[in-house]
């Protein structure tokens, strides 16, 4: 039984984000994956899988090993990705310039 | 709303430019780089160290709802120069992403604004692109369904 998975659910868990992270730039097995975590690994499998099911990861077969890798395909394109990023300094520089327009220098 | 942070990420660069006006003098706006107890506020992180000169380091965590910590980053300042320039190295901690490079200049417009410009340099055009394209990569600490609405916008 394979649910579709939703994407945001995916990433609403901070060990998938940490896995996204790591086989951003090389793809790598499950093992060595799992060996980034404390998690058992049973545990990253599980995370795998939603992650394979959303298509976030991709597999790829080599030899007798199993490799993940981001798709591509699935994340969008660099300039769809520039907005968030502004709005994630935006809320920043936002809260910096609250912070400091009510500061009181220190005694 | 129309923010007031600009981002340029030109096509093939390696880098990416973010600039931003504030209503602050530019002592303040420097300030709040500076003291570990306003970074961790509007950073939304926790500051294990920050030594505010040249070769000092900084460290920063930050952990989800649970405890459990979910970003780790660290670096090196190479130039700190009160009130207009930090240069520091900026590392993930348990990622593959190299380290990036990041040259912070502050300018006063007025004796009320200033302007910030933040100049990140990585490794590679293609590093950046794999950056870019991972908001959450920056805002690990960011609630879920903020994040949600985020990507949904796009």
């Amino acid at each position: 039984m394979n649910l579709r998975r939703d994407v945001f659910q995916a990433i609403a868990d901070p060990t998938r984000r940490s896995i996204l992270l790591l086989v951003a730039t090389h793809s790598m097995t499950a093992g060595a994956i799992a060996a980034n975590f404390d998690t058992a690994r049973p545990t990253v499998s599980k995370h795998l899988q939603i992650l394979t099911e959303c298509e976030l990861l991709k597999q790829e077969q080599s030899g007798r090993e199993v490799y993940y890798h981001i798709n591509a395909k699935k994340m969008k394109e660099v300039a769809d990705f520039i907005e968030p990023f502004r709005k994630i300094w935006d809320d920043r520089f936002n809260k910096l310039e609250a912070i400091m327009k009510n500061y009181k220098p220190k005694k | 709303m129309e923010y007031k942070t600009q981002v340029r990420a030109g096509e093939g660069q390696q880098d990416i430019l973010i600039t931003r006006v504030f209503e602050l003098p530019v002592e303040l706006l420097f300030k709040a780089h500076t003291e570990a107890d306003i970074v961790a506020q509007w950073m939304n992180t926790k500051v294990l160290q920050l030594e505010n000169k040249r070769h000092g380091s900084w460290q920063y965590e930050t952990s989800d709802p649970q405890g459990n910590v979910v970003f780790r980053a660290n670096g090196v300042f190479h130039e700190f120069e009160p009130p207009a320039k930090i240069t520091r190295t900026f590392e993930m901690e348990n990622t593959p992403f190299p380290v990036q490079l990041e040259f912070l200049t502050f300018t006063a417009l007025t004796d009320e604004t200033s302007q910030l410009d933040m100049q990140i340099i990585f490794k590679s055009a293609a590093f950046r692109d794999q950056m870019l394209k991972m908001p959450f990569a920056y805002g690990l600490n960011m609630a879920h369904n903020k994040l949600e609405a985020l990507l949904r916008k796009n």
